[in-house]
């Protein structure tokens, strides 16, 4: 692999891993205040992807890349409040089937509304094409990839901007551990969770508005990430975000080095010195490169932190 | 003493005993209702569905342990019977296919303590994405391994190949009457196993680990070691459930590992209600009429299972047979008269509403989705015209009427319905010795 399709994918394995982050941040923040795993979460980043694809048809893409999200984050809200909250009494079981039971319905209503094929969600025109500066360095990498890392990080730091140094933010993590003494205070603290719900969803849904036209935007497409967004929360431990963020960017480089990769343990074994037939025990198993099993790869990793660190890469202990 | 009563053992229950004769001539004479082939196909799926949601719930229900992976079990069950199936044909097996379900339980089994060992490191929220991730893979995977899983197409057998069943002529499990009895036997089988199992030290010790873990602990057991071996077990009955389905289709594909049966099991176990014993089944019978009667009539199947799944979470909980037993209490207390009208009236007007929502549903779908051709849905036998706009006004107006009466009628029922309960509370309060 020389130097510059190795840097490709290297920035292919960043960008992907900064959607996942955004994904994964938005579901951790909900986790970790409101005890739910929102099942639905890449529902909202499927909705966010259809929204922008209608809105940019209608107004364009960039009143679309702000309008999106804040719809999303209203559906989000609404969500919590007429049905999350009426839920919650029951305890987190029910609230998390509740949030599968809303995964299975927004899949049929998207489906009803856009159709079952692909929709021809596209790049902007003023997007399109490779970064003309590395370009000329010899690496051709989409500018639409660049703005998508530019979008998560600006996101990503207003986003710790407000936990961190507001009184916004300080009110969010007060009532993460102490919502008693928070609502004792005199903070709406069931209204902080319905924001904070909202605002999950909203950065799910900003996911989908730039990863809807990177990637295809389809109805299969909530089913395809959310998978790896449960491994990538499950991998850096359940609620931390640095752990996610840490998960997130290995997840990312994984799948863009695996899926060009055509190494095989075949082939280390043989440069190893071992002599390898067709005929070897588990040939079939050894000879797969690690393009063909790129799609277990997060899995395998997933299993591989479960041996190694039950509690995940940055996880406290379970209590 | 008087307080353990339930944990001794009872030389004879009368009422058991009826229950469990109750279910066997239910098998036994369903068919004989039910005459034609597709419903005894839904018959047979509605056996094989029960072991699966039983199993399941095996997880859910008593160890408390959320799965979004189980569809592992049954399809690899599934898979095993279907190549123990190919390999009886081919003579290079000698084994009854009337226990293949077995193949199918046994691989289950090795793969609950494989599996089970990684997910029952953890409980809760974790253990269900950990599921969930573990499902993936290996339906992942099952499309890496042409050889062994055959692909989208999957593995064919032909289950009349094992000859006669103890040399009986012509009972071969050809004819699906003969399958029905098959599955019918093994699903009644499998209930009174997993119903015993309830009952045993180990059911018990995995409802403390469900309820208070670390309590479970402190007197002396491993909660993990309680949700493995669980774990296990209901990997057998999955198994068990995927070698019936193998034989019953005749045909395994990479489908069956698919998450979309993990997500239906979950739905099947908890709209019968988790817990009790009898709600998966009663879930199963449900699930089985929307995936399998309904989806004949409509594609948009899964958005009324959705809804109604979305609602019990909402509004019961304890799923359908938790409704049945309160409604079984109210009756019992000799008050259900008192019910009837308000019944009837939010009956009614819930029937009303959901035909109007459901009119207007079948006519989107029909538009969007371009299904058929023209612009005529039939929908409840009757025919309306999408293009015209008389059928939306007429459509939303009975959806607008009957919300408006619904909520009218649903008041007044909750209204009846509360003080039923408080005088049904009060009065056990004031009879302790007259309950039970």
């Amino acid at each position: 692999m020389n130097l510059e399709l190795f840097l490709v994918q290297l920035l292919n394995g960043v960008s992907y891993g900064l959607l996942l982050f955004m994904l994964a941040a938005g579901l951790t923040l909900i986790f970790s205040m409101m005890g739910v795993l929102n099942f639905a979460h890449t529902s909202f980043y499927m909705v966010g992807a259809y929204l922008a694809y209608q809105l940019s048809v209608w107004i364009g893409f960039w009143p679309a890349l702000v309008l999106a999200p804040l719809l999303v984050g209203v559906l989000g809200a609404l969500v919590e409040q007429w049905g999350l909250r009426r839920v919650h009494k029951w305890g987190h079981v029910p609230e998390l089937l509740f949030t599968f039971g809303l995964s299975y319905i927004v899949f049929e209503l998207v489906q009803v509304t856009w159709g079952r094929a692909p929709v021809p969600y596209e790049v902007p025109s003023g997007l399109d094409g490779p970064v003309g500066w590395l370009q000329a360095a010899g690496i051709t990498f989409p500018l639409y990839r660049l703005f998508m890392m530019g979008v998560a990080v600006l996101m990503l730091g207003a986003l710790w901007l407000l936990l961190r140094r507001t009184r916004i933010g300080l009110v969010i993590q007060a009532a993460l551990t102490h919502p008693e003494m928070v609502e004792a205070l005199g903070h709406n603290v069931p209204r902080v969770f319905m924001l904070v719900f909202g605002a999950g969803c909203a950065l799910a849904g900003l996911a989908g508005v730039i990863g809807g036209n990177a990637f295809v935007t389809e109805p299969g497409m909530a089913g395809a990430v959310g998978a790896i967004v449960f491994v990538v929360i499950v991998f850096g431990g359940l609620g931390s975000l640095t752990g996610a963020f840490i998960a997130s960017l290995l997840l990312g480089l994984v799948d863009a080095f695996g899926k060009t990769s055509s190494g095989s343990l075949a082939g280390l074994l043989t440069q190893a010195g071992f002599e390898l037939t067709p005929q070897t025990f588990g040939y079939q198993v050894l000879a797969m490169t690690v393009a063909q099993v790129a799609p277990v790869l997060p899995y395998l990793l997933l299993v591989l932190i479960l041996i190694l660190r039950p509690r995940g890469l940055m996880g406290t202990r379970e209590n | 003493m008087s307080e353990l009563g339930e944990l001794r053992f009872k030389p004879l229950n009368f009422g058991r005993w009826v229950t469990w004769g109750f279910t066997a001539i239910v098998f036994v004479a369903a068919p004989q209702f039910f005459g034609s082939g597709f419903a005894r196909a839904l018959l047979a799926q509605m056996g094989i569905m029960s072991i699966f949601a039983l199993s399941y719930n095996m997880l859910l229900g008593q160890t408390g342990l959320l799965s979004f992976g189980h569809a592992v079990y049954s399809g690899l069950g599934a898979y095993f019977a279907i190549h123990a199936l190919a390999l009886i044909g081919k003579g290079a097996l000698v084994f009854p296919v009337s226990l293949l379900p077995l193949v199918g339980g046994t691989a289950g089994l090795m793969f609950g303590v494989l599996f089970g060992y990684l997910t029952t490191k953890r409980a809760g929220t974790t253990f269900a994405m950990i599921s969930l991730g573990l499902g993936e893979m290996v339906f992942a995977a099952s499309l890496m391994f042409p050889g062994f899983f055959g692909g989208e197409a999957g593995i064919s057998g032909n289950r009349t190949a094992g000859g006669p069943f103890l040399g009986i002529a012509g009972l071969t499990f050809g004819p699906d009457i003969q399958v029905y009895y098959l599955i019918a036997a093994w699903t009644f089988a499998c209930m009174i196993a997993m119903y015993a199992l309830t009952h045993t030290p180990l059911g018990r010790i995995a409802n403390a680990v469900r309820d208070n873990p670390e309590r479970a602990e402190f007197i002396g057991y491993s909660a993990q070691r309680v949700r493995w071996i669980m774990m296990m077990l209901s990997g057998f009955f999955a198994g068990i459930s995927g070698g019936l389905s193998a034989i019953n289709l005749e045909s395994v594909g990479s489908g069956a590992l698919h998450a979309l049966v993990s997500g239906g099991v979950l739905l099947a176990a908890f709209i019968g209600g988790v817990l009790l014993f009898f709600g998966p089944i009663l879930g199963s019978v449900v699930f089985v009429f929307f995936a399998f009667a309904l989806s004949e009539y409509t594609p948009a199947w899964h958005l009324y299972l959705g809804v109604f799944f979305v609602l019990l979470v909402m509004f019961a909980p304890g799923g359908l047979s938790s409704l049945i037993l309160l409604n079984l209490r109210v009756a019992k207390s000799g008050r259900f008269r008192r019910l009837r009208d308000p019944y009837v009236g939010v009956l009614g007007t819930g029937l009303a509403l959901a035909a109007g929502i459901a009119l207007l549903i079948e006519m989107t779908y029909h538009v969007t989705l371009g299904i058929g051709t023209g612009s005529s849905v039939r929908v409840f036998g009757f025919p309306f015209d999408t293009a015209r706009s008389e059928s939306w006004v007429f459509a939303a107006a009975v959806a607008a009427a009957s919300a408006i009466a619904f909520e009218y009628m649903r008041r007044r029922f909750m209204r009846e319905w509360d003080a039923i309960a408080v005088e049904i509370e009060d009065w056990r309060r004031d009879n302790p010795e007259e309950d039970k």
